[in-house]
């Protein structure tokens, strides 16, 4: 029965990206940076992007963490990679009210994210699964328009 | 060990958790609460709630008698040898604070020393940075030896007569490393220096002797030894506490209000500016007749023998490390580990869909975890009503856990 639930946290996609990250590393010298930590758990991470001409050409990170938010940070380089800033931005939101478990638009292609929505029913994890995101929200600038 | 029948006390524990009976293996966090706590917090708002200290009614006398019967408890409980050294504020982070505010402000001075080391909590760390900032004074920390314990060479190497403060928790809540205060306390009075004791993890668990410290200041909770919270004490020797100005000014600690000018209230009242925290005092005050009917004696030996077991049934594991020194006698009531490589929040959260209750995270010590050269850890802490069978199902949980990650880390 615990196990069941545990589950539907640990999906094995979300094993899958904690054990090989996407995206791992870090860009160049003239990339956006963007460091963010939890400060009640300790996990961090150190996101790098390129941002050209609106679209986000590239995004690695680096970081330490458990599995969730390291998964969700290669899920997220994923995901944002190659497309526009305002779309990256749409997926944040996106991801955000799958944290809050409201009904999603579908309209974005969510890519593996969808694995993460179980977290969700896991309070005290939203914290270590939203940390990639917000870095990249600040990262792309516009942090403040959420 | 302790009467498992002690459990029964606190109805809190009689749930279940995502499907199986709760073991609350996070009291170093905060302890839960005995029914006779809940009880007198109860009964005080139900028949006795009125504020202190200026009702000409028969409530107000009512509710004064029980705060300051509370701050007699205190007295007692840590040996104080007046009420007059025994202030009600939130917790122990407020009192190092007021420490570090009022006499820190007044006694140290450019270049002056404070004294801290590795192990210390973010709330014995902060007050002095902000402190040796605003001052211009240096802030420099005792290494700590391997096992996580401090040595006096050590300690006498750091003091020097430039050392206005040395500030020092007496258990530490990442290494359950129990501190010589004592032994400390007279290298820094041989330096002129005064002794401000973190007693947050030790007034739960082990008799408190001021006195017999000799310590100058001395700062606890009331949430981690069944107490509500909200409720702390900053004890302090007469002579210094008389010598120091309030840092929080209003109703309550006042004796003569001017138009520019005001003077305060005897000890102990005028460190308590504002209505006081009443029904906390009197909740404190039941959970110390609630430990003291148990026996300090009785509770510091039961989590002695709990985390010896703890350790002992955790070392069947392979990969698990455990921080802090290994020998239970050197050590209270609290084991902080590591899995593997299991991330200790996916250990915790393992644990949790079992019903077992730990902390993860950095545990409010950052340095200490740089210290370790671990970025965070979890950490199983053990009361008075945890029982072999609580460490059972925690050692089952662990194994459940490692299983569960044995093929992804």
């Amino acid at each position: 029965m615990s196990t069941n639930k545990l589950d539907q946290l640990y999906r094995s996609v979300i094993m899958d990206h904690y054990k090989n990250p996407r995206n791992k590393g870090v860009i160049g010298e003239d990339s956006i940076t963007v460091d963010m930590n939890n400060p009640t758990c300790g996990d961090v991470i150190h996101l790098t992007l390129q941002v050209d001409d609106g679209i986000v050409q590239n995004a690695k990170f680096e970081g330490e963490g458990c599995s969730i938010s390291m998964a969700s940070a290669s899920m997220m380089t994923q995901i944002v990679k190659g497309r526009k800033v305002d779309e990256a931005l749409k997926a944040a939101s996106v991801f955000s009210d799958m944290m809050l478990g409201k009904d999603i638009d579908d309209s974005i292609d969510l890519g593996d994210i969808e694995a993460l929505a179980g977290v969700a029913k896991f309070p005290a994890r939203i914290k270590c699964a939203t940390l990639a995101w917000k870095a990249m929200e600040k990262g792309v600038g516009n942090d403040s328009e959420q | 060990m302790l009467s498992k029948d002690i459990r029964n006390h606190f109805p809190i524990l009689d749930q279940e958790i995502n499907g199986h009976p709760l073991v609350y293996l996070d009291s170093a966090a905060t302890s839960q609460k005995p029914r006779q706590v809940i009880e007198a917090i109860s009964d005080y708002y139900s028949f006795g709630n009125s504020n202190v200290h200026r009702g000409v009614h028969t409530l107000g006398n009512r509710a004064t008698e029980g705060y300051e019967g509370a701050r007699e408890k205190v007295r007692k409980f840590i040996n104080a040898k007046s009420t007059e050294e025994v202030i009600f504020m939130r917790g122990t982070t407020t009192a190092l604070n007021t420490v570090a505010q009022s006499y820190g402000r007044a006694n140290v001075g450019e270049g002056d020393e404070i004294i801290i080391t590795y192990m210390e909590h973010h709330s014995n760390i902060i007050p002095w940075q902000q402190l040796a900032k605003e001052k211009g004074a240096v802030l420099k920390y005792v290494d700590l030896e391997e096992d996580g314990t401090l040595s006096l060479e050590k300690v006498r190497e750091v003091i020097t007569d430039r050392t206005k403060i040395v500030s020092i928790m007496y258990v530490s809540n990442v290494l359950g490393t129990m501190n010589p205060i004592k032994e400390i306390t007279e290298i820094a009075h041989a330096h002129g220096a005064v002794m401000v004791v973190d007693g947050a993890q030790a007034a739960p668990h082990l008799k408190i002797d001021v006195q017999k410290l000799d310590c100058d200041f001395f700062a606890f909770s009331g949430h981690k030894m069944c107490g509500p919270t909200g409720i702390g004490v900053l004890y302090g020797k007469k002579d210094l506490l008389d010598k120091m100005e309030p840092v929080e000014f209003g109703g309550e600690m006042i004796d003569f209000v001017g138009l520019y000018e005001s003077t305060w209230k005897e000890l102990p009242w005028k460190f308590e500016g504002g209505t006081p925290i009443i029904a906390g005092a009197i909740g404190l005050g039941a959970a110390i007749d609630f430990l003291e009917e148990i026996g300090l004696d009785n509770i510091e030996r039961h989590e002695h023998e709990l985390a010896g077991y703890a350790m002992e049934r955790m070392s069947e594991i392979d990969g698990l490390t455990i921080y802090g020194p290994l020998d239970p006698g050197k050590r209270a009531g609290l084991v902080t580990f590591n899995l593997d490589d299991v991330h200790p929040h996916d250990v915790a959260t393992v644990l949790d869909m079992h019903g077992i209750a730990v902390r993860a995270g950095h545990h409010c010590a950052q340095p200490l975890m740089k210290w370790l050269d671990v970025s965070a850890t979890a950490r199983a802490s053990f009361y008075i009503y945890n029982t072999e069978a609580d460490v059972d199902r925690f050692v089952d949980g662990l194994r459940i856990a490692k299983e569960y990650f044995a093929d992804v880390y």
